[in-house]
């Protein structure tokens, strides 16, 4: 670690220490730490999930570097199952509010979020915490369980996949923050940042039956979201991606932070203790040079709380 | 003196409010009404509550007691104002009267060998163990399926036009539901009766319900001896025929001045209409001449057995007319799903007592948030005609979801608390090797793992770091997330085999998971 980031870094936990002691103060925060660096990649650990952002996205610039004032920001967390916070299925709802607010400070004129889920949506919604979260921050949560809301879309770049019908929210948004919970999964190996975006297409049943890592990696050819946040907080690490008990899920305290879903998804595939190549999907996303899983050519701000 | 109008008025309002709440039940777009508020209106219905009191015994399933007292005392109060079958031939007989003004109606002979018929018929089958004709002819059900079948896809159409103009204002307080595996046969049959219900009501009023429902007919017998009943004055009635034009039952023999109160509806439309208040409703003593209760005998096991080799034929025959459906673009699967049987819902204990008990109202498909619940065909067999079968290709039964078996009315679910409803086992998961992605494609796949609840359907290796699905039956709940999820056409690889007769499965059980320190912050 270089002596200016850990000054930097001791700036920013200092105001957010601030900041937790009940004044809010996200403005000041996102003004102050103003980065010195471009990092491609931030990781944090051992925090609660909102103090993890906070730092993550102040040593990235602050939210107002991704969103500009009076723009439309989607955020898409994972809601796909009918389960508690607790059984990690979901997105945490405190980093969905989190961000929310974010964005919100930043000058956000409206902030969306929705998933295509599994299992019943209104359920998904409700018993996630998700649509209560993003109601009491600011947000509006949009349903997801109609085809009417998706809109065609041409993927040139994709191998399997050349069309998808894709959520109109996405389309019509200024800013796509995808956030993604880490957990394992019996289809994909992984659920990460490229996986979660199975959940802005209506038509999930062709990808399954048409190569689904490479119908993964080819939407990603189409358009990669603005930013990722991987939640690590409670990870599910067997089980995937609906788990049958709270005994599948494990307290890790982990987030990354990139506008790099390749790398995004290979440094949280490290800590979910596999190899980046071993994941069919995130290697051929590497080689259709969506982005990289080759960590060591990155500039990476480990925070640790 | 003007003769009294409030019973008829109040008749009026009480038989609107039951006939819109009910109505509102197979309705509601977006699960509105609550769980309790659905029992509380369904708990007055005749045949439900009846049927659901044969099963529990319980006092939450003694409305149909509370309207046999109250007819006795008073008449057929639930005809009149409770039963929404009913309320819904006075508005279409107002309706057709509008448009096209027609000769009132007036007195008319009661066909009683043809009304105890059906009714001796209808207990006699349903005693033999079939409850198809208590399925056809209870008003409930019937007026359950005309609103479920037919103006449910018209509400939802306009629920999700509206939802959609919101959505444009940015507002996304209304949620659009969409329509999924409306069955021709439910539809056919409601769309059939509406018609016949409009042409009876039309031209003779109540007929039906003096004719043909099994609930009028049973009614009918108490409200002959009811206490309090409507009569014609001798004194004060000059025969001016009045009453009768207004007495949609044709009950009122002005002639005789003689009313046949097995038939009276207790509407109180002649209290309002009689000039000279000679139409009075007043305290009788009981006459004698009580009907003797049509004695049902127990069915033959002749009948019996008969039934059950329809059944057995007819669910033989549907399996294979249902397994055919339309492939995607991709090489179709080959080995159709040969589903011996369907599952039944949760609650309904199996095949036996489901079918006997269910009348095929359909609240249950109308409140069931995925929308696995679909009404029949010949799934069960004929017995089973439109009662509701879980539809596996329609959607799955949430893991954490037991609304069907708390909103059903007749006692065909029966209550399932939470976590009874997770080993509760409806059917099992059947994989089929030969028609998977993994197995004809080498692709990844894992649709049906990724969505069974209790990894009962678990990917193992298979080759080149490939996994392929594989059931622990033991743990399989047949919630049906794996046939759903399945993506190959025409014939899925995993399909749901129904238990006759649910089954406890066991326990999904797992290690706890020990963490070892790398001792690194950072793995990269």
């Amino acid at each position: 670690m270089k002596r200016r980031d850990f000054i930097v870094k001791g700036i920013s936990a200092g105001l957010v220490s601030g900041s937790l002691a009940g004044l809010g103060g996200l403005p000041l925060l996102t003004q102050a730490a103003a980065p010195s660096n471009n990092y491609d990649l931030v990781a944090v650990r051992d925090g609660e999930p909102e103090v993890m952002f906070d730092r993550a996205i102040a040593s990235l610039g602050g939210m107002s570097k991704y969103v500009k004032k009076g723009q439309k920001v989607v955020v898409k967390p994972n809601i796909g199952w009918d389960v508690s916070p607790e059984r990690g299925g979901n997105t945490n709802p405190k980093l969905v509010a989190r961000i929310i607010k974010h964005c919100l400070d930043a000058g956000a004129s409206d902030v969306y979020v929705f998933d295509n889920t599994c299992d019943a949506w209104n359920l998904c919604y409700k018993n996630s915490g998700i649509e209560k979260a993003v109601k009491d921050a600011g947000g509006k949560i949009v349903p997801g369980n109609t085809e009417n809301y998706y809109k065609s879309i041409a993927i040139p770049g994709g191998k399997r996949l050349k069309e998808a019908k894709v959520h109109e929210l996405i389309l019509n948004s200024d800013v796509f923050i995808n956030v993604p919970i880490l957990k394992h999964h019996s289809s994909a190996s992984i659920s990460l940042a490229m996986k979660n975006l199975m959940g802005i297409v209506w038509d999930r049943r062709f990808w399954h039956r048409n190569d689904l890592h490479q119908c993964i990696a080819d939407l990603t050819t189409w358009r990669v979201p603005t930013l990722n946040v991987i939640d690590g907080y409670r990870v599910m690490l067997r089980n995937g991606p609906r788990g049958v008990s709270e005994a599948d899920v494990v307290l890790m305290k982990q987030m990354i932070v990139s506008s790099d879903i390749v790398a995004a998804d290979a440094a949280a595939t490290l800590i979910f203790g596999s190899k980046p190549e071993d994941i069919p999907h995130i290697r051929m996303a590497h080689e259709m040079k969506v982005g990289t899983m080759d960590l060591s050519k990155l500039n990476i701000n480990r925070i640790k709380i | 003196m003007r003769s009294v109008a409030w019973p008829r008025k109040a008749r009026i309002v009480l038989s609107l409010l039951f006939l819109v709440l009910t109505a509102f039940l197979f309705l509601d777009p977006a699960q509105f009404i609550t769980v309790s508020l659905i029992k509380t209106i369904t708990w007055p219905q005749f045949t439900p509550s009846l049927l659901k009191f044969l099963v529990t015994g319980s006092l939450a399933a003694t409305g149909f007691l509370l309207f046999i007292l109250l007819t006795f005392l008073f008449g057929r109060l639930y005809c009149s104002s409770v039963c929404p079958l009913g309320t819904l031939q006075d508005i279409i007989s107002r309706l057709v009267r509008l448009i096209r003004p027609r000769k009132p109606l007036r007195f008319a002979r009661p066909r009683n060998l043809l009304r105890y018929s059906i009714l001796a018929v209808v207990i006699i089958a349903f005693l033999a163990g079939t409850s198809l004709l208590v399925n056809f002819l209870d008003p409930y059900s019937n007026f359950g399926r005309i609103m479920a079948n037919i103006f449910r896809p018209a509400v939802l159409a306009g629920n999700n036009t509206l939802a959609g103009i919101l959505e444009k204002q940015d507002v996304f307080w209304l949620t659009r539901t969409p329509f999924k595996g409306y069955q021709i046969m439910s539809i056919g049959f409601a769309s059939g009766f509406l018609i016949l219900l409009t042409w009876m009501a039309a031209v003779r009023g109540r007929l039906y319900c003096n004719t043909v429902c099994p609930v009028g007919a049973l009614l009918g017998l108490f409200s002959k001896a009811s206490l309090y009943r409507i009569s014609l004055d001798k004194q004060l009635c000059n025969s001016c025929g009045q009453c009768s034009k207004v007495c949609k039952a044709q009950c009122i023999d002005v002639k005789s001045r003689e009313i046949d109160y097995s038939r009276c509806v207790a509407c109180f439309n002649c209290l309002d209409a009689c000039p000279s208040s000679g139409v009075v409703y007043r305290f009788a003593f009981a006459h004698k001449n009580t009907a003797s209760v049509i004695q049902s005998e127990t069915g033959s096991a002749r009948r019996r057995t008969l039934l059950k080799a329809i059944a057995a034929g007819t669910a033989l025959i549907t399996s294979k007319v249902f397994a055919v459906r339309i492939t995607g673009g991709e090489k179709p699967t080959e080995i159709p799903e040969e589903r011996t049987l369907v599952a039944s819902p949760p609650g309904s204990l199996g095949h036996e007592h489901f079918n006997l008990q269910c009348t095929a109202c359909h609240l249950c498909v109308s409140a069931c948030p995925t929308h696995v619940l679909q009404p029949s065909f010949l799934h069960y067999g004929l017995q089973g005609v439109m009662q509701p079968y879980m539809d596996y290709h329609s959607g799955f039964c949430n893991f954490e979801c037991t609304v069907c078996t708390e909103v059903c009315p007749t006692g065909a679910l029966l209550p399932v608390f939470n976590e009874q409803k997770k080993t509760l086992q409806l059917g099992v998961a059947v994989f089929i090797k030969e028609n998977c992605v993994v197995y004809t494609d080498e692709t990844d796949c894992g649709a049906c793992s990724e969505h069974c609840p209790t990894k009962a359907v678990d990917m193992v290796l298979y080759k080149n770091g490939l996994t392929i699905p594989e059931v622990d039956d033991t743990i399989c709940v047949g919630c049906g997330a794996c046939e759903y999820a399945c993506p190959t056409r025409p014939y899925r690889a995993i399909f749901v085999e129904g238990n006759r007769i649910h089954k406890e499965a066991d326990k999904p059980e797992h290690e706890t998971i020990v963490l070892e320190e790398s001792g690194e912050d950072f793995p990269f």
